[in-house]
């Protein structure tokens, strides 16, 4: 960049998060050395010491772009995303679960009340006589404390506000990070933009995964921990649930390579807008039967095939949620 | 953030830090004023929760080491070891010699990255930079610029290789996956050994030459070491943290020791008695809970011998251990129990909160040596012996480890295919909630006098009372299952309010 | 306290009546479904029928998004096993279905409102008694209107959506 060129202005923001985001944006390594020669940090809550206030007296579209991980469950983290939408020119919607929901979104699975019960009074090691419980503005002589509203559902970020793109991952990998913020920086990708997802290529993992696949059936399914599988043969054509094939690529296919099947952390391959009824005809192609008794018995082999298929995207799924 | 909309009572003076920074996860403190400007009341409150303990439930037990990493991305590792082992209880399975060996390594790699990451990234910035150097400068970026890029290139590289190492093991740098019920995933190959030996080299030499950089900047400077020995930050609570069967720190594997404020009285329990001893508070102003020693008694937010507070930090593993397993790291440790209680045998516990930043330093070289160790045991290369098939039915188990910011336990129910049933987690920063509150109080009031005016230096120097801890809210608030109580509001399309409810 | 109600119709209402989306194979099903019209079978008119090739063309994601989109019960036909017109399409089919049936009871969708049979072109009869039981096993349930419930719980308003608090 020309010296004439001021430095990029850049925020990142963590609502219902981890935190391995925030962490992934440290492993592009040395590069980050490259970076902050160009970009100037103005709001990470994780690592520097800007606060609410210090955004809120910002410029509207101060930030030049901000990156917003984690999905939203408490009002705080709806009112940053409006914030960060206003005091942003480009907003992207960083990871797994600020894209499709992410594991917090399995929440939406979840029954209310049960919720309720376990949470303060049915758990072993509760101490809990007078049934206390969080509330959102607590009275006190001193005056009024406050904490966030707790959501009835998880949400992504761009339902709540426009985003303009969207990288996947849980977390995203370094060398995508690293391809994004080059885009972004050399200005060949515009700042608004449709939430369209960038850092990924466009096939699904099975295109990167370095087993084989040898047109063989499923017989059986196993859970991982049950059998020893063949390194180099499709963890999936072994009876083992691996959700590849309905998974977008660009992550280098990494959990198959350290032995374990993909659990769809990179989000729903292609034009796929649910991922687990996409897993569900994947798997419908690789069971060969024409018997329909042995066809019940297989499926009904497979453990928990809401929370596997739909592991990260339950947020971006058609149904969203558990009635 | 939206303190905009609440009252503050007659004749006091509300100051907002919001939110925390600097750390993992979510945080706010609000400081009352009497009129004359004394500190009269500080709460520090969380304001996040997700709920894993809910909805584990219904997830096959064996997926848990893939979901609970998601409570942190920080420490993944530690949720990743501490669900694995559940797991193994849960089947009943014995590890063999070579599967134990490579889970303590790979955990043991994992200290070394995360102690850095805290150390430079969020701990150091107040001590290299300064307390109330200018916050827009006061962090990670600020640090590589004063202490030049060959330095800040150590700090990266030392990360970047320990993610590498992760990636080795699990596939990925961040969130690895390869502990599963009965061992690992994979086998470590001779090539693996030999990057993974180069990789731990560097570690050992860069975890000196931090302890050393913590000397030059920390210890040898007289203002920092005023504010950490006569600062508002001292404590006097219990401790707590894993040791061996000789009772050396261990991360991975042990039994919990507590001891008293004096070092005395301790208590030893294996995963399975956890309940016996740790309870768990609620409070209406904060979503985390407070844990505290069952058979000592809750008696409010105080220190003291009378006080079920504990802490479980890197000072509390010190503190009740004899010792690390490891040499350099234990002269380390006489230094640091010379200097600070004048007996380096370590039988006096250290209760400076800032002196953890310390301890954790000391830890991060015993995780280098402890590393170093064990990746040059040829046990570790076995191509078979890295993994067991269960043959038992699945039931019950608990699972322990020290994660950096403290004992973290995982506690799964599953029913007869290993679905889960119930799931219990208590989260290494949630142990120090109470802890935390009193730091942050007893910090405010020691730093917010009559007369002073309170800037943003003073506001940092009462976050730094909490920094210390390392402390990984994202971590403490998986621990409510799901939803919390609220007031829900119904509206139409328009915003008009058609119905609303609190839940109790 | 009372978890919010989904704010739309309601079994009370008396305008509502079960939208039932049904997903016909050609050759089988839709055959047997026209001759049920052709020899005048009385059956409720509560099913908008969409005819595909066949039935393992019929992704578990049009079920789905139909539930989304507002349908009360959803039907999948397709010819017998064995008798496929492209020999193995149905196959698929009997592995997808209860497949996707078990998910959509983990989602809360009672079982009475996902219908998978097979249907051939002389089961004129098994069609009209089978829409007709499913209408009422869907009537008796009441409306699922997925998009109110979501709507309720805050999400899917979009541009829409009033930031909370105000």
């Amino acid at each position: 960049m020309s010296e004439a060129t001021p430095k990029l202005k850049v925020g990142m923001y963590w609502a219902a998060s981890c935190g391995g985001c925030d962490i992934s944006l440290l492993e592009i390594g040395p590069r980050l050395i490259d970076l902050i020669q160009v970009a100037d940090v103005v709001f990470w809550p994780c690592a520097a010491d800007f606060k609410y206030q210090h955004v809120a007296d910002y410029p509207d579209g101060h930030i030049d772009v901000c990156f917003y991980n984690g999905s939203i469950r408490t009002s705080e983290q709806e009112e940053l995303a409006r914030l960060l939408r206003k005091k942003a020119k480009c907003l992207v919607a960083y990871g797994s679960c600020a894209g499709d929901g992410g594991i917090p979104a399995l929440a939406n699975l979840k029954d209310t009340k049960g919720i309720f019960d376990a949470s303060y009074h049915n758990n072993p090691s509760i101490d809990n006589p007078d049934g206390v419980e969080p509330q959102h503005i607590v009275e006190t002589e001193f005056g009024q404390l406050e904490i966030p509203v707790f959501y009835d559902q998880v949400i992504r970020l761009k339902d709540v506000v426009q985003v303009d793109y969207e990288i996947p991952g849980c977390p995203p990998q370094a060398d995508q990070v690293w391809k994004v913020i080059g885009l972004v920086a050399s200005g060949a990708v515009p700042l608004r933009n449709a939430a369209l997802r960038v850092g990924c290529d466009d096939k699904s993992i099975c295109d990167e995964c370095h087993r084989e696949k040898r047109n063989t059936r499923i017989t059986a399914f196993h859970r991982p921990h049950e059998i020893i599988p063949d390194p180099d043969h499709c963890l999936l054509e072994q009876g083992v649930v691996c959700l590849g094939p309905a998974t977008r690529s660009g992550c280098g296919g990494l959990c198959t390579k350290a032995g374990l099947p993909c659990r769809g952390c990179y989000g729903p391959a292609g034009k796929v807008v649910d991922m687990g009824t996409a897993m569900i005809s994947a798997i419908g192609s690789l069971i060969d039967t024409e018997d329909e008794e042995v066809a019940r018995k297989l499926v009904a082999q497979i453990a928990d095939p809401t929370g596997t298929f739909y592991r990260f995207s339950l947020g971006s799924s058609h149904l969203k949620a558990r009635k | 953030m939206t303190t905009k909309h609440v009252k503050t009572a007659e004749g006091f003076r509300r100051i907002s830090i919001d939110p925390v920074t600097r750390l993992e996860g979510h945080g706010k403190i609000d400081i009352f004023l009497d009129q004359e400007g004394n500190v009269a009341e500080c709460f520090f409150q969380v304001p996040e929760l997700r709920g894993f303990e809910k909805f584990a439930e219904g997830r096959p037990v064996e997926e848990m080491p893939r979901i609970t990493p998601r409570i942190c991305g920080v420490c993944p590792e530690a949720h990743h070891f501490a669900a694995a082992k559940a797991c193994d209880a849960v089947y009943g399975i014995e590890l063999t010699k070579t599967a134990h060996k490579l889970r303590e390594l790979q955990y043991n790699i994992f200290y070394v990255t995360d102690h850095t990451t805290h150390f430079y990234a969020l701990g150091a910035p107040d001590f290299v930079m300064g307390p109330d150097h200018d916050p827009a400068t006061r962090n990670l970026i600020g640090v590589i610029g004063k202490v030049g890029l060959e330095i800040g290139g150590k700090v990266i590289q030392c990360r970047q290789w320990g993610h590498e190492a992760a990636a080795i093991f699990g596939g990925k740098p961040v969130n690895p996956i390869n502990c599963i019920p009965g061992g690992m995933s994979k086998p470590i190959s001779l090539e693996e050994q030999a990057r993974l030996k180069e990789i731990i080299s560097y570690m050992k030499e860069f975890a000196q030459f931090t302890l050393q950089l913590f000397h030059d900047v920390v210890l040898a400077n007289e203002k920092y070491v005023d504010i950490i020995l006569n600062g508002p930050y001292l404590h006097k609570t219990w401790s707590m943290g894993l040791v061996d069967a000789q009772g050396k720190v261990n991360f991975y594997d042990g039994k919990v020791r507590y001891c008293d404020p004096n070092g005395e009285q301790c208590t030893e329990y294996s995963p399975n008695e956890y309940m016996e001893h740790v309870a768990e508070r609620v409070e209406p102003w904060s979503y985390l809970k407070f844990p505290y020693l069952k058979k000592i008694g809750w008696r409010g937010f105080v220190d003291g011998p009378e006080s079920g507070v504990y802490r479980a930090t890197p000072q509390s593993r010190l503190n009740v251990s004899d010792g690390m397993n490891s040499p350099l790291a234990q002269e380390a440790y006489e230094k640091y129990f010379e200097t600070l209680t004048g007996d380096a045998s370590g039988k006096t516990p250290v209760h400076h909160t800032l002196a953890i930043h310390w301890a954790r330093v000391i830890e991060l070289l015993n995780a280098a040596e402890r590393a170093w160790e064990l990746v040059n045991d040829p046990a570790i290369v076995d191509p078979e012996a890295y993994r067991s098939l269960p043959t038992k039915l699945p039931t019950e188990g608990v699972g322990i480890v020290e994660a950096p910011r403290g004992t973290l336990t995982h506690h799964y129910k599953t029913d007869e295919n290993g679905i889960i049933t119930k799931a219990n987690l208590i989260v290494g920063t949630t142990n120090n909630h109470a802890p935390i509150c009193m730091s942050i109080k007893k910090a405010a009031q020691g730093l917010i006098k009559p007369g002073v005016e309170v800037t943003e230096p003073i506001l940092n120097m009462i976050e730094m009372a909490f920094r210390a801890y390392d402390p990984c809210f994202g971590c403490a608030t998986h621990a409510l299952p799901g939803q919390m109580p609220l007031t829900v509001r119904v509206r139409d399309r328009e915003g008009n309010l058609l119905t609303q409810g609190s839940r109790r | 306290m009372a978890q919010p109600q989904a704010s739309r119709e309601t079994a009370a209402s008396p305008a509502w009546e079960p939208r039932i989306i049904a997903f016909l194979c050609y050759w089988c099903s839709y055959t047997g479904a026209d001759n049920a019209g052709i020899a005048r079978l009385k059956y409720p008119a509560n099913a908008d029928i969409i005819r595909l090739n066949c039935s393992g063309r019929i992704d578990p994601q049009l079920v789905t998004a139909a539930f989304s989109r507002g349908a009360d019960g959803v039907m999948v036909c397709g010819c017998h096993p064995g008798c496929c017109h492209y020999i193995s399409g149905n196959f698929k089919t009997m592995v997808r279905m209860p497949l996707l049936q078990r998910v959509l009871e983990d989602l809360g969708i009672e079982k009475e409102r996902f219908v998978h049979e097979w249907v051939s072109a002389s089961e004129a009869e098994k069609f009209s008694k089978l829409v007709a039981q499913t209408v009422e096993n869907v009537r008796a349930l009441g409306p699922l209107n997925w998009p109110g419930m979501l709507h309720d719980r805050g999400v899917g308003h979009g541009q829409d959506r009033k930031p909370w608090g105000e």
